[in-house]
C-alpha cells in the first residue's frame, strides 16, 4: 500500500483481522517519509509484516519512476530504523528453499541445515555431512521476493505502458466498476509478465497494449487459489491469496484506492490443493 | 524566427494589460451577440477565413503555424508599414489566432461549458471593444466563441488582435491560396512566396467548409466525429487542469472516448450495479434504529438499557485489540456490536461474547458465542432429539423387517462380521464442547443462524481433514475421510477445537468452585466447572509477558475421542441393547478400552506441548515505547489467528483467521482403509473351473462303461426298486 495513503489503506485492509497498532502507524508515517527523502524513491510502499516467533519484521519497498523496475526492500523491527536488504538472487532462493518453519524474528539468527556433500579426497569420493548456515536475512529477502512474484496484485488500468518503455502510474485511473471488480481477470500480477507471450494471437488482438501488459490472475494455478469477496456491503472488494495466506488486496470500486498488504508467517500454503 | 515563444514579452504585455482592464469593465457582459447580418459577411469572410485557416494549421505541425504567423505579420507589415520593432514583436508570435469560431450557420457544438471559457470570453469581449472601431468584424469573432477555446491560445489571440489593431486597414491582406491539398503539406507553407494572387473569397470559404466537413465526418464505428472528440478532450483538459497534461494525453484521450459512450444515466433511475450495495446499506441502516418503542417511552428504554445487558462491550475489546494490532476496523466493530445487540433482543440470551471472524472463500463468518438462559434452550433441544429418535425408531423397524426377509430366502447370504464402531454419544448441552451455543452470520445486518451442537465423531473427522470454508453454511464438505455433515458442522467443529485450544486467561482470574465430592469418585475426570474469582487482583503486564505460567486454559481440552469427558463406548444404552441382542453375544468380553485422560482444567500454558521445538505461544507487550500503559498480548503459534490480551483485571480472547491449525509438516490425507476380509474359503463358495467338453465326454464314457459292466446287477436292483415304488 502506498505510504501516502497509509491510514486509509490500513482501514480498508483491516477485514483480514491483522493490522497495525496505533504506535506503529504513527512511527510508519514519519519514518516512511524520511525513507523516501533519504533514498530518493518515487513511491514508497508499506509491504507488510512478517510475524516471527520472537519479534516481527516490518517491510517497506521503494519504487523508482518505472513501476516494474526491481524494487528496493527495507526492513525494520520497530518501524523507525530501516535497513536496506540486498536484492534477491536465484542462489538465495535455492539456499533458502530447504529452510522450513517460522521466522525467528532475529535477523542475525542462522538456520542450520545439514547437507550431504560429496568430498573429493584424492581418488576417493565419499559423502560427508556438511552443516550449512543460512542467515535469516537471506531467507527474508528470498521469501519477500517469492511473495511479490507470486501474489502481488494490481488492478487493470492502474498502470499504463508508454511507447518508450517505462511503466507509469495512471493518473486518470478512476477505479474498476462493480461488475469488473468481481472478476479475477481485471487484476494483474505486479511483476514482469511471464505468460503473456503464451497467449494466442486471437487473444492478443483483444488486448490493449498500453494497459494489458501484465499477467492476469485468472490463469493462476491451482485454480481457485484466490478468494474474492465483497465486504462492507459491496463497497469494497477484497482479494485474499490462499497460496500465501496473509496477503490481502483491497480495492474500493470506482475510486482510486487500491493496494495490498501481507501480514503473515511468511510460509507458503503447500496444502492448498487438499484444501480447496 | 523559429523559436518557441515565451508568452510574456514585455511590450506585448502592455496592450494585453490594457485590454484586460477593458475586459474587466466588460465582465458583466455574458451575452454573446448574434451573428451580424449577411451584408457584413463578405467583409468578414476574409477575416473568418484567416481564422479558419489558422485553425486548420493547429492540426498541422507547429512549424507550419510559425511560418503562417510570420507570413501574416509580414504581409500586414507590408500593407501597413509597421515599424521594425513591431515586426520583431510579431515575429515572436508563434500562434496566430486559433479561434475555432465559425459563423453560426454551423451547428453549435456540444460540451459547451460556461465556466471554463470565461477566460476566453474575456478575450472575446475585448475584441468586441476593438471591433467598435472596426465595424462588425470582431463581432463575428465573438459569436464564434460559442465553442470552447483554448485559454492558452486565447492569450495569443490577444497578440493577433493587436496585430489587427495596427493593421486595421489590412483586413483583406493577401492570404495563402486555399488549396485543400496545401493545407496538409505544412512544410511547404513556410516557403510560399508572397506575391500570390489573391484568392476569391468564395472558393476560400468553400475550402474551409470542406475542411470542417471533413472533421465533422463521423467515424465508421460510432456517431462520434473527430471534431467533437477533440472538442470534448480539450474541454476536459481545460476543466480539470491536470498537471503536465502532455504526458497523460493518451489516457485522457481514452477516458474522453469512454465517457462519450458511457454517459451518466438519468438521475431518476438507479444504476443496476449498485443495487446490492444499496440493499446492504438498507439492512445495516435497520441496525442503527432503536428497536420498537416510540419517543415517549424513550427514557424508560434508556434506563433499561443502561442496566445490565448481556451485550458485550465490543468497542472496548476492539480498542484493546487494536493496541495489539489485531482486529477489524472500528466502524466494523461498531456494526458488529449493533448486530449482537439485535441478536440479544431476538433470542433469550444470558451471556454473549464476540468470538471472532473466520474467513471463507466467498464470504466470511462472524461468530458469536452465547449462553442461553436456564430452561430456554432445552425446549429446542428436546425437539431436536425427538426428531432424531423417531428417525432411529423408524430405521430400527426397517432393519428388523429386512432381517426377516433375509431369513425367508432359502440360500442364506453369509452375514458380514464387520460392525461399525459404536457411536460415541454427543455431549450434553452446557457441558464440555457444547458448553456454549454459537451463532454465525456473514455480515452485520444479516440474520444470525444458529449452529448445531457438535458431536464427537465430527471433531474426530475435523482433525483429519483440512478444508477451506466457502462461506455458505449448507455447502457440502467433500473430503476423505468423508466428513459427517455439511459446512455448518465443520465450522462448528473447528470453533470447538479453537476454543478448547486457545481460550486462555490470566492465572487467578478463574478459580474452582467449592468441591463437594472427591476427585477419585468422579473417575479421575477432573473438575469441569470454574467460576470467577472475586478477589482477582490482576497480574502485572510484565509478568504476563515473561512467563507463560501466568496464563491458564479455562476451556476443557478435547480428548482424542472427541469429547471433553470420557465415555466408554462399550457401555450400552438401553436402546442399543434392544436392537443388538443377537449380535452382542459374539462381542462379549472382546475389547476393553482405555480411559482417555487429558490435561485438567486451568492448566498453565507452560505445560503446552511444543511444536517441533517451537513454543506454542508468543507473548509481547503491545507497545514497547510506553510499557506503563501497554497490554500483554499473547498469540498462538498453533492456531494462527488466535489472540488474547490482558491488562489489569481485564482480558479477552479473539480469533480472526482461516480456521486451520498450523502444522510444520505437510498435510497428508489418510490413506484409504485396507481391503476388508472376504468370506473364508468354504467349499460352498470356492470357485472351481467348469469341466471342459472333453472331460465331460470322458466322464460320460467312463460312466457308460461302468454301467455296461454292472448292467446285469443293476437290472435286478431296478426291478426291485420299481416294485417298491409302486407300493
Amino acid at each position: 500500500m502506498d505510504a501516502e495513503s497509509l491510514l486509509l489503506s490500513l482501514e480498508l485492509a483491516s477485514g483480514s483481522g491483522q493490522g497495525l497498532s496505533p504506535d506503529r502507524r504513527a512511527s510508519l508515517l514519519t519514518s516512511l517519509m524520511l525513507v523516501k527523502r533519504d533514498y530518493r524513491y518515487n513511491r514508497v510502499l508499506f509491504w507488510g509484516r512478517i510475524l516471527g516467533l520472537v519479534a516481527d519484521y516490518y517491510i517497506a519497498q521503494g519504487l523508482s519512476e518505472d513501476q516494474l523496475a526491481p524494487r528496493k526492500t527495507l526492513y525494520s523491527l520497530n518501524c523507525m530504523e530501516w535497513s536496506l536488504l540486498p536484492p534477491a538472487t536465484e542462489e538465495m532462493a535455492m539456499q533458502t528453499s530447504v529452510v522450513k518453519g517460522r521466522f525467528m524474528g532475529d535477523p542475525s539468527h542462522e538456520y542450520e541445515h545439514t547437507q550431504l556433500q560429496k568430498v573429493h579426497e584424492g581418488e576417493k569420493v565419499f559423502e560427508e555431512e556438511v552443516v550449512v548456515q543460512i542467515k535469516e536475512e537471506t531467507r527474508l529477502v528470498s521469501i519477500i521476493d517469492q511473495i511479490d512474484k507470486a501474489v502481488a496484485v494490481i488492478p487493470r488500468g492502474a498502470l499504463f505502458k508508454t511507447p518508450f518503455g517505462p511503466i507509469h502510474v495512471n493518473r486518470t485511473f478512476e477505479g474498476l466498476s462493480l461488475s469488473e471488480a468481481k472478476k479475477l481477470s481485471s487484476y494483474f500480477h505486479f511483476r514482469e509478465p511471464v505468460e503473456l507471450k503464451n497467449k494466442t494471437l486471437l487473444e492478443k488482438a483483444d488486448l490493449d497494449p498500453s494497459l494489458d501488459f501484465l499477467d492476469s490472475l485468472e490463469h493462476d494455478i491451482p485454480k481457485g487459489s484466490w478468494s474474492i469477496q465483497m465486504e462492507r456491503g459491496n463497497a469494497l472488494v477484497v482479494l485474499r491469496s490462499l497460496l500465501w495466506p496473509g496477503l490481502t488486496f483491497y480495492h474500493a470500486p470506482r475510486t482510486k484506492n487500491c493496494g495490498y498488504i501481507y501480514v503473515g508467517t511468511g510460509e507458503k500454503n503447500i496444502d492448498l490443493p487438499f484444501m480447496l | 524566427m523559429g523559436d518557441p515563444p515565451p508568452p510574456s514579452e514585455p511590450p506585448a504585455q502592455q496592450p494585453s494589460s490594457r485590454r484586460s482592464s477593458q475586459v474587466s469593465e466588460r465582465r458583466s457582459r455574458e451575452h454573446v451577440q448574434p451573428l451580424p447580418a449577411d451584408p457584413h459577411e463578405v467583409q468578414e469572410t476574409p477575416r473568418d477565413s484567416q481564422i479558419l485557416w489558422s485553425n486548420q494549421e493547429i492540426l498541422g505541425s507547429q512549424t507550419s503555424l510559425r511560418g503562417r504567423s510570420q507570413r501574416v505579420s509580414l504581409t500586414q507589415y507590408e500593407n501597413s508599414g509597421m515599424s521594425q520593432d513591431e515586426e520583431a514583436r510579431l515575429g515572436g508570435v508563434e500562434y496566430p489566432s486559433l479561434n475555432m469560431g465559425f459563423p453560426s450557420e454551423f451547428q453549435p457544438q456540444p460540451y459547451l461549458d460556461e465556466g471554463g471559457i470565461q477566460a476566453t470570453r474575456n478575450a472575446s469581449l475585448m475584441l468586441q471593444q476593438i471591433q467598435q472601431g472596426q465595424g462588425n468584424l470582431f463581432q463575428q469573432l465573438e459569436s464564434a466563441y460559442q465553442e470552447p477555446r483554448l485559454g492558452l491560445l486565447g492569450q495569443f489571440n490577444m497578440y493577433q488582435r493587436e496585430d489587427l489593431q495596427f493593421g486595421a486597414g489590412a483586413q483583406h491582406g493577401p492570404y495563402i491560396r486555399d488549396d485543400p491539398a496545401l493545407q496538409f503539406s505544412p512544410s511547404e507553407l513556410g516557403f510560399m512566396p508572397f506575391n500570390m494572387e489573391l484568392p476569391e473569397p468564395e472558393p476560400r470559404e468553400l475550402a474551409v467548409q470542406n475542411a470542417k466537413a471533413y472533421l465533422l465526418q463521423t467515424s465508421v464505428n460510432c456517431d462520434l466525429s473527430l471534431y467533437e472528440h477533440l472538442v470534448n478532450l480539450l474541454t476536459k483538459i481545460l476543466n480539470q487542469r491536470p498537471e503536465d497534461p502532455l504526458s497523460i494525453l493518451e489516457s485522457l484521450n481514452r477516458t474522453t472516448q469512454w465517457e462519450w459512450f458511457h454517459p451518466k444515466l438519468d438521475t431518476l433511475r438507479h444504476e443496476p450495479e449498485m443495487q446490492p450495495t444499496y440493499e446492504m446499506a438498507e439492512r445495516q441502516k435497520a441496525l442503527f434504529t432503536r428497536s420498537g418503542l416510540g419517543g415517549g417511552e424513550g427514557e424508560q428504554d434508556m434506563e433499561e438499557e443502561v442496566s445490565e445487558t448481556p451485550v458485550p462491550n465490543v468497542m472496548e475489546t476492539a480498542f484493546y485489540f487494536e493496541q495489539a494490532g489485531v482486529g477489524l476496523s472500528s466502524d466494523e466493530s461498531f456494526r458488529i456490536f449493533l448486530a449482537l445487540k439485535q441478536l440479544v433482543e431476538q433470542q433469550p440470551i444470558h451471556t454473549c461474547r464476540f468470538w471472532g471472524k473466520i474467513l471463507g472463500l466467498s464470504s466470511s463468518y462472524l461468530v458469536a458465542e452465547v449462553e442461553f438462559r436456564e430452561g430456554e434452550e432445552e425446549a429446542e433441544e428436546e425437539e431436536a432429539e425427538e426428531t432424531t429418535e423417531s428417525g432411529e425408531a423408524v430405521e430400527a423397524h426397517g432393519e428388523e423387517e429386512g432381517e426377516e426377509d433375509e431369513e425367508k430366502v432359502p440360500d442364506v447370504i453369509p452375514k458380514p462380521t464387520w460392525k461399525p464402531p459404536p457411536a460415541i454419544p454427543r455431549e450434553e448441552s452446557r457441558s464440555g464442547t457444547n458448553k456454549f451455543l454459537y451463532f454465525v452470520c456473514n455480515e452485520p445486518g444479516q440474520p444470525w443462524t444458529r449452529l448445531p451442537h457438535v458431536t464427537p465423531t465430527q471433531i474426530v473427522h475435523a482433525r483429519k481433514i483440512k478444508k477451506f470454508l466457502t462461506g455458505r453454511l449448507d455447502a457440502p464438505v467433500t473430503s476423505y475421510p468423508p466428513f459427517p455433515g455439511n459446512e455448518a458442522n465443520y465450522l462448528r467443529a473447528q470453533i470447538a477445537r479453537i476454543s478448547a485450544a486457545t481460550h486462555i486467561s490470566p492465572l487467578g482470574f478463574y478459580q474452582f468452585g467449592e468441591e463437594e465430592g472427591d476427585e477419585e469418585e468422579e473417575g479421575g475426570a477432573g473438575r469441569d466447572s470454574y467460576e470467577q474469582n472475586p478477589e482477582f487482583e490482576g497480574v502485572p503486564v510484565l509478568e504476563l509477558v515473561d512467563s507463560m505460567a501466568n496464563w491458564v486454559h479455562h476451556r476443557q481440552h478435547i480428548l482424542p475421542q472427541g469429547r471433553c469427558t470420557w465415555v466408554n463406548p462399550l457401555q450400552k444404552t438401553e436402546e442399543e441393547e434392544e436392537l443388538g441382542e443377537e449380535e452382542e453375544k459374539a462381542d462379549e468380553g472382546v475389547e476393553e478400552v482405555e480411559q482417555e485422560v487429558g490435561p485438567p482444567l486451568l492448566t498453565p500454558l507452560s505445560e503446552d506441548a511444543e511444536i517441533m521445538h517451537m513454543p506454542p505461544w508468543t507473548a509481547q507487550l503491545s507497545c514497547s515505547l510506553c510499557p506503563q500503559y501497554s497490554l500483554a498480548v499473547v498469540r498462538s503459534n498453533l492456531w494462527p489467528g488466535a489472540y488474547a490480551y490482558a491488562v489489569g483485571k481485564k482480558f479477552e480472547n479473539i480469533y480472526i483467521g482461516w480456521g486451520h491449525k498450523y502444522s510444520p509438516k505437510n498435510f497428508n490425507p489418510p490413506l484409504p482403509g485396507t481391503v476388508q476380509q472376504e468370506y473364508p474359503s468354504d467349499p460352498e463358495i470356492m470357485e472351481m473351473s467348469d469341466p471342459t467338453v472333453e472331460e465331460e465326454q470322458a466322464l460320460k464314457a467312463a460312466q457308460e462303461q461302468a454301467l455296461a459292466a454292472t448292467g446285469e446287477e443293476e437290472e435286478d436292483e431296478e426291478e426291485d426298486e420299481d416294485e417298491d415304488q409302486d407300493d
